[in-house]
C-alpha cells in the first residue's frame, strides 16, 4: 500500500494559488466547467484572482480550518486550471474553473449556481465578475428535468409545422379591463396569429384580476379556433405572490381547458419555476417563459452573468419558449451571440464555437429544445430577417406590429401571417430572404390589403442603438 | 373610418377556415408546389400525403394516402401520387407532409389541393 501525503495543520492565511490553481489538471467528463471574466484588484496576480475565484465559489475560506483535514479537499475543490486574455480588454482575463461533480446535488439548478455565483461576487480580491459560460456534464443534465413538452410536442400539440409559430403581447400591458383585454386577445387569434401573451408583470391587479382575465381570454381562444380551424393558445401568466398562490392559478386554467400558461422565471425564483415546470409536465400543459429582470444581471459587460448561462439553465429548469432577443428589434442584443444562446436552448448537441460566444461543448443527451421567443420591436419589415436568422424552431412576438395596424388588431395579425408565409414559401424556395426580402413582401401585399397597409404605416421606423453588451472579440 | 376596412372572417362562412401553413395565401401553382416538393427533398424528410372532409380538418389524424414515401426523391412521382390523391377526393383538402425522422416531427406540412369549403 503505498503510504498517503502526511498533512498537518497550520493555521493562517495561504495564497489560494498553492491549493486552487492547477495548470496541468487534467480534465474530467464530470466536471461542471465554468469560464469567469475577471478583473482583478491592482496587485493581484491573474493566477491568485483566479484561484481565488476556484476556492470560494467551491470549498474555500479566507483562512485555513482544521476541519479541511477530516475530508479529501482534493477531491472536493475547485480548481483554476486555464487562464486567457479577454480579446480588446487589458485588464480582464478569462479564468477556466472546473468544479467536480460531488460538489452539486443531483437535479439542482439552485443548488449549482448558489455555489458559482453564490460568494463570491462580493469577493474583494475580484473588481469585477462575469460568468460567461458554464459547460454541465450529462449526469447534470440527465439528472434535471428539463422542458415539459420542447419543441417536437407542442408542435404535435398546436398542430404547426413548417413555420415559425406567431404571437403577440396585448397593449396596453396595464390598466384594461379582462372583458376588454380579452376582446384584444380575440381580434389578435382570429386574424391568424398562433398565440397572444400576457405581459410579464401582468399577474392579478386590482383592474383586472387573474380569474377574470383567463375566463375572457379562455373564451376568445374557443370562438377563435372555432372561426379559424385552427389551434390557438394565450399565455395564461400565473406568477404570483406565493407559490401556493401560483398553483391555484396554474390549475384553474388547466379546469377551463386552456393549453398553456406562463412565468417569469427570475422574479418568481427558480425552485418555484422548477416546481410549476413539472407540475406542467404532469398536467400536459404548455409552459411559456419570460425573462424579466435579466438585464439587470446580464447587461454588464463586466459584472454579472451572460445571457446563454440564464438561457442553459432554463433549460435544464424547464420551459418550453423562453424570450431571448431579437436581433433586429428595439432590445439589447448582439447577433453572433444572440444566434448562439438561440442554439444552446435548441439543439441536442453545441460545439464550442468562440465567434458566437460559446466556450464549451454542450451535450443535451435527450432534453428536449426550447423554442427561442423573438419579442419586442419588430413588425412586418423585419419579417424576412427574422426568418432568416431564427429559421423554424421559434416564435415571433409581433406586439405594437399587431396592435398599431390601422385597422385594428385583425388586420395587423393577417398582416404578420401573410408576410411570414410568404417568407417561408420564397425561403422554400430557395431564394436569399434578407437580400430579397422587400420584393417578397411587396408581392405578398399584392393580395393582402392588411398586409399593403401595415408596409405603410412602419416602412420608416429603424432601431439602430449601438449594443452595450458585445461578444468581446467585437470590443473595440 | 370610410378608410378603414373590415376583417370579414366569420362563424358562419366556412370560407373563414384555415388550414396551417400558406393557408394565409393564395392556392399554390403547379411550379409553386414543386419547389415545396423539391424543398423537402432537398432535407432528405420522407413525404406524406394525407387528406380529408373538410369539415373533420380540425381532427389531429387525416386519412393517409397510402403510406409515406419512404426514400423517395423523383419530384415527379411525388407530385403524380398528390394529383392521384385529389382525383380520388376531389371535395377534400389534400395536404403534403415531410417527416423528419431525426426529430420525429414534420419539417413541412402544406395544405396543396384546398377542398371545397362546407
Amino acid at each position: 500500500m503505498n503510504a498517503p501525503d502526511r498533512k498537518k495543520y497550520d493555521a493562517g492565511v495561504k495564497d489560494y494559488r498553492s491549493t486552487y490553481w492547477e495548470p496541468d489538471y487534467t480534465l474530467r467528463e464530470t466536471d461542471v466547467l465554468a469560464v469567469f471574466k475577471v478583473i482583478p484588484q491592482a496587485g493581484v496576480s491573474r493566477e491568485e484572482a483566479a484561484a481565488a475565484v476556484a476556492a470560494e465559489s467551491s470549498t474555500g475560506t479566507w483562512t485555513t480550518v482544521w476541519t479541511d483535514l477530516l475530508t479529501d479537499l482534493d477531491h472536493y475543490k475547485g480548481r483554476a486550471y486555464r487562464i486567457e486574455d479577454v480579446p480588446g480588454h487589458d485588464e480582464a482575463f478569462y479564468a477556466f474553473i472546473a468544479y467536480p461533480a460531488d460538489l452539486f446535488e443531483e437535479g439542482s439548478v439552485v443548488n449549482v449556481f448558489t455555489s458559482l455565483v453564490g460568494n463570491v461576487f462580493g469577493f474583494k480580491a475580484v473588481r469585477s465578475l462575469r460568468l460567461e459560460d458554464v459547460r454541465f456534464p450529462i449526469w447534470f443534465v440527465k439528472t434535471c428535468f428539463g422542458p415539459p413538452h420542447g419543441i417536437n410536442v407542442e408542435r404535435d400539440k398546436m398542430d404547426k409545422y413548417g413555420r415559425p409559430l406567431l404571437g403577440c403581447t396585448i397593449k396596453p400591458k396595464l390598466g384594461l379591463s379582462a372583458k376588454n383585454y380579452g376582446r384584444a386577445v380575440y381580434e389578435c387569434l382570429r386574424g391568424g396569429l398562433d398565440f397572444t401573451k400576457d405581459d410579464e408583470n401582468v399577474n392579478s391587479q386590482p383592474f383586472m384580476r387573474w380569474r377574470d382575465r383567463f375566463d375572457f381570454c379562455q373564451e376568445a381562444i374557443g370562438k377563435s379556433e372555432r372561426e379559424t380551424g385552427e389551434r390557438k393558445g394565450h399565455y395564461m401568466n400565473v406568477t404570483a405572490p406565493t407559490v401556493e398562490e401560483m398553483f391555484r392559478r396554474a390549475e384553474y386554467a388547466k379546469e377551463i381547458g386552456t393549453p398553456i400558461i406562463m412565468s417569469d422565471y427570475i422574479t418568481l425564483g427558480w425552485a418555484a419555476h422548477n416546481s410549476l415546470s413539472r407540475w406542467c409536465r404532469d398536467n400536459g400543459m404548455l409552459l411559456h417563459v419570460h425573462r424579466a429582470m435579466h438585464a439587470v444581471i446580464d447587461r454588464n459587460p463586466n459584472h454579472g452573468i451572460n445571457f446563454r448561462v440564464l438561457a442553459k439553465l432554463l433549460r435544464l429548469l424547464g420551459g418550453d419558449h423562453l424570450h431571448s432577443g431579437t436581433v433586429v428589434g428595439k432590445l439589447e442584443g448582439d447577433r453572433a451571440a444572440t444566434l448562439g444562446w438561440i442554439d444552446l436552448l435548441r439543439d441536442r448537441f453545441v460545439a464550442e464555437d468562440r465567434s458566437r460566444g460559446i466556450f464549451f461543448d454542450q451535450d443535451w443527451g435527450s432534453m428536449p429544445g426550447v423554442f427561442p421567443v423573438a419579442s419586442g420591436g419588430i413588425h412586418v419589415w423585419h419579417m424576412p430577417a427574422l426568418v432568416a436568422i431564427f429559421g423554424d424552431d421559434s416564435v415571433l412576438q409581433f406586439g405594437g406590429g399587431t396592435l398599431g395596424h390601422p385597422w385594428g388588431n385583425a388586420a395587423g395579425a393577417a398582416a404578420n401571417r401573410v408576410a411570414l408565409e410568404a417568407c417561408v414559401q420564397a425561403r422554400n424556395e430557395g431564394r436569399p430572404l434578407e437580400r430579397e426580402g422587400k420584393d417578397i413582401l411587396l408581392r405578398a401585399a399584392e393580395h393582402s390589403p392588411e398586409l399593403k397597409i401595415a408596409m405603410e404605416t412602419w416602412k420608416e421606423i429603424r432601431f439602430e442603438f449601438d449594443t452595450v453588451d458585445k461578444l468581446d472579440l467585437q470590443h473595440r | 373610418m370610410s378608410d378603414l376596412q373590415d376583417y370579414t372572417s366569420r362563424l358562419s362562412d366556412p370560407t373563414s377556415r384555415k388550414m396551417g401553413t400558406f393557408s394565409y395565401l393564395p392556392p399554390m401553382t403547379g411550379d409553386q408546389i414543386r419547389k415545396q416538393v423539391d424543398w423537402i427533398v432537398k432535407h432528405g424528410w420522407n413525404p406524406a400525403i394525407e387528406h380529408t372532409e373538410p369539415q373533420f380538418a380540425t381532427s389531429t389524424y387525416w386519412y393517409m394516402w397510402k403510406l409515406p414515401m419512404f426514400g423517395e426523391s423523383d419530384v415527379d412521382a411525388i407530385l403524380a401520387e398528390l394529383k392521384a390523391c385529389h382525383e380520388a377526393n376531389p371535395d377534400n383538402h389534400v395536404r403534403l407532409i415531410g417527416y423528419d425522422n431525426f426529430t420525429q416531427s414534420q419539417g413541412a406540412n402544406m395544405v396543396v389541393y384546398r377542398g371545397v369549403p362546407v
